[in-house]
């Protein structure tokens, strides 16, 4: 059983907004700090919660992106024009603000420091986050566990994090980011271009032998392909852990 | 509880709020969660089984489950991780119709599927007509993200009850812990009560 992260009510807390940062045209990260914050594993996630002068409230479920730090998470928002809530945390939000949070919540896709083999990590979008916040905890405890990233983003100008990436990877410690863009490629690209498939997998995955675990993320169509041609490839069903977002509601 | 300065949210005339439990906002389309790949195993290798506290085993092959009587239910459906869908429909075989004649002691049962799943229900929230076995959904065949080719259908628990792929049901004398109800979510999940993680 991998659930024992969680103890005893997760209560509501305040949340102060300390730094607000860009990352690219449609996300934002956002720092909080959040006085009593038990820590957290990457891969979990939170519930916001937004309450408007009538009372009326407003709750979304997003994954920490951040390595567990103290009293302090950060969640990078992605902006979806039809949202009730992202539009809020991206556009409105100022340094000093307090929301509601309360978490972490989920013992299943969590990183495992103890895995043995090589882990991969496969993001969709603003998906990289919880890949993120494992990326930057493999880092902070200096473990070697040899970790590729498949990274999908429709253009180099919206992966997230795209320098803190490539620092990670200068590490020379085993991590090993991988990009595929699926709108248009710049000049000189090195990198893939079309989208995450079965093929692509066979030429970025581990060997279903040496394959510790899969952590998936992304829009429900782009993990249900990749799912799906993990296991064509052979990898056992059970270690593949998925999470899913889709445009719903935001 | 503090207020969210300048935020005034995005009310929807058409979700009354007796139809909505506190934290969800209704959603149009029909988001997919799962904790790992879709499984897609033959149907001529499917059955469903009611196993555990009982006199002999139940155990039906596809076509003799789709021999059942059925019913055709609409119903809200409320997810954990905040959607609900208002009005869903679905075709499915009652539970207590794979439950008629049996005899048991168990108080509890844990639905297990294809993929590994499970999860924890108390038997009376399986019967009196309060559970299906769903094998369509707005009138097709159950696609294979949303469970097919059947899930179970609890609408009155949060829907990660509603176990995908469902292949049979264990009845248990004590109260099992599922895969959510081990890793943070609620042993019983009401969402009236909001009742998401452990300690709700």
């Amino acid at each position: 059983m991998e659930g024992t992260a969680l103890l005893g009510r997760l209560i509501w807390r305040a949340a102060e907004v300390v730094e607000l940062r860009p990352e690219t045209s449609q996300t934002k990260t956002i720092t909080f700090d959040v006085p009593g914050w038990p820590g957290h594993r990457a891969g979990q996630h939170v519930d916001v919660r937004l309450t408007a002068e009538d009372g009326y409230q407003a709750e979304r479920s997003y994954s920490i992106a951040s390595a567990a730090d103290g009293s302090r998470i950060e969640l990078t928002v992605e902006r979806l024009e039809d949202g009730e809530v992202s539009p809020y945390l991206a556009d409105e939000l100022r340094a000093g603000d307090v929301i509601e949070l309360r978490g972490p919540v989920g013992g299943y896709f969590v990183w495992n420091a103890h895995a043995q083999g090589t882990v991969l990590l496969v993001a969709g979008g603003s998906g990289i986050a919880p890949l993120m916040a494992m990326a930057r905890q493999r880092a902070g405890e200096s473990s070697g566990i040899p970790t590729r990233l498949l990274y999908s983003a429709r253009t180099w100008d919206d992966v997230i994090y795209r320098d803190e990436l490539a620092e990670l990877a200068a590490r020379g410690d085993g991590f090993e980011p991988m990009y595929t863009l699926t709108r248009a490629q710049p000049p000189d690209w090195e990198g893939y271009g079309c989208r995450v498939d079965t093929e692509l997998l066979g030429e970025v995955a581990p060997d279903p032998s040496e394959l510790a675990v899969a952590f998936v993320c992304g829009p429900t169509p782009f993990v249900e392909a990749v799912a799906n041609g993990l296991v064509e490839l052979g990898n056992a069903p059970s270690r593949i852990k998925t999470e899913r977002f889709g445009p719903t509601g935001g | 509880m503090p207020i969210s300065r300048g935020f005034r949210g995005r009310r929807r005339d058409d979700a009354p709020s007796d139809r909505v439990p506190p934290g969800q906002y209704v959603a149009d389309d029909f988001p997919v969660l799962s904790a790992g790949p879709t499984p897609r195993n033959p149907l001529d290798e499917w059955d469903l089984t009611v196993t555990g506290e009982v006199d002999g085993l139940k155990r039906w092959t596809w076509d003799e489950f789709c021999a059942l009587p059925t019913e055709s239910v609409t119903v809200d459906i409320h997810c954990v991780t905040k959607w609900s869908k208002l009005d869903s429909q679905w075709e499915g075989v009652s539970v207590d119709t794979l439950l008629d004649g049996v005899d048991t002691s168990a108080e509890y049962a844990v639905a297990f599927c294809d993929g590994g799943y499970t999860t924890n229900l108390p038997l009376e929230d399986l019967t009196g007509g309060k559970a299906w076995i769903a094998f369509a959904y707005d009138g097709e065949p159950l696609d294979p993200e949303h469970g097919g080719p059947a899930r179970l259908l609890v609408p009155h628990l949060y829907f990660w009850k509603s176990a995908k792929w469902v292949r049979g049901l264990r009845l248990t004398p004590t109260d099992e812990p599922g895969f959510w109800e081990q890793n943070g979510y609620h042993i019983y999940g009401d969402p009236w009560k909001e009742q998401r993680y452990w300690g709700d």
